[in-house]
């Protein structure tokens, strides 16, 4: 979708507005490069990959996760990421229940740990669906779940934000904690994806 | 009310493009908002509730019709005009 403006216009719109907060002190260009490089290096789905992989392996950091992930995952030197601190809550998933997570008002998502968002997380047709019929939704991305199963949908606020805990998959018992981690999509900790 | 980006459960709006995936920014200009929106909350310019609540209060015609980072450029046009910051029609030259 592309609004009312063209790209040029809201491109020269947006220098236009970058040059006059630098004029008046109000940000410093230097600093916006900064803040984009700190985004896209310190937010990626490796970081929640890495907390999964720690609970597959580790009973008790599992426990802690599912208790208060918000100071499980700080164990890891991580946080859900954000402009304001923000809970984090960490749903898992059952041979019975399979959890999703959506933020239907907008588009809260614990970004350190999942790294940027995906454009149809933040779509409407996402937002307003997946709380109505979770499974046509879920085979829309591929994910055919056993009619038995149940779906849980969990909608973000500004102060709590989920991540999903896969079921560990079988045959990775030999694998060690980076191994494990490697097995885990972004889409997995959304609950777009199983494993 | 509910204002228009409430829009859990609504229908009609189509099947989720699932390809649009990988990419945070689809342009610079949507990187540079993205730095600015975190700039002016970091520098207490406005806050991130106010954000929010520019975005929400959007006329649904205009919210509808626009891309997730034309809101956010619209919010931080809107609160900047009404905090004095810059003045209607400034950008427009």
């Amino acid at each position: 979708m592309t609004g009312g403006h063209t790209d040029a216009d809201i491109s020269r719109r947006v220098r236009r507005l970058e040059t006059l907060l630098e004029d008046r002190g109000i940000v410093a260009g230097a600093a916006l490069d900064e803040t984009l490089d700190a985004f896209l290096s310190g937010a990626s789905p490796a970081n929640g990959a890495r907390v999964v992989a720690r609970a597959w392996t580790d009973a008790d950091f599992r426990t802690r996760l599912l208790a208060d992930g918000t100071s499980a995952v700080a164990e890891l030197g991580l946080s859900a990421g954000g402009v304001q601190p923000q809970r984090l809550r960490v749903v898992e998933n059952t041979p019975d229940t399979h959890n999703v997570v959506v933020c239907t008002l907008c588009s809260c998502y614990p970004v350190r740990l999942l790294g940027p968002s995906p454009s149809w997380y933040k779509s409407e047709a996402y937002r307003s669906r997946v709380v109505r019929e979770p499974r046509a939704v879920l085979e829309e991305f591929g994910v055919r779940l056993p009619d038995a199963t149940r779906i849980t949908v969990w909608d973000s606020t500004s102060e709590t934000r989920y991540m999903v805990l896969p079921m560990r998959p079988s045959g990775t018992s030999h694998l060690d904690e980076p191994a494990l981690a490697r097995l885990v999509p972004r889409n997995a900790l959304i609950g777009t994806a199983v494993l | 009310m509910a204002r228009i980006n409430d829009v859990g459960g609504l229908q009609g709006f189509g099947p989720i493009d699932t390809a649009d995936d990988t990419e945070p920014f689809h342009a610079d200009w949507e990187a540079r908002v993205f730095a600015l929106n975190s700039a002016l909350i970091a520098g207490k310019v406005y806050n991130l509730d106010e954000f929010r609540d520019a975005i929400e209060s959007m006329a649904p015609a205009d919210y509808l019709a626009a891309s997730y980072y034309e809101r956010w450029f619209f919010a931080i046009r809107t609160l900047l005009e009404r905090k004095g910051v810059i003045e209607a029609g400034e950008l427009d030259v």
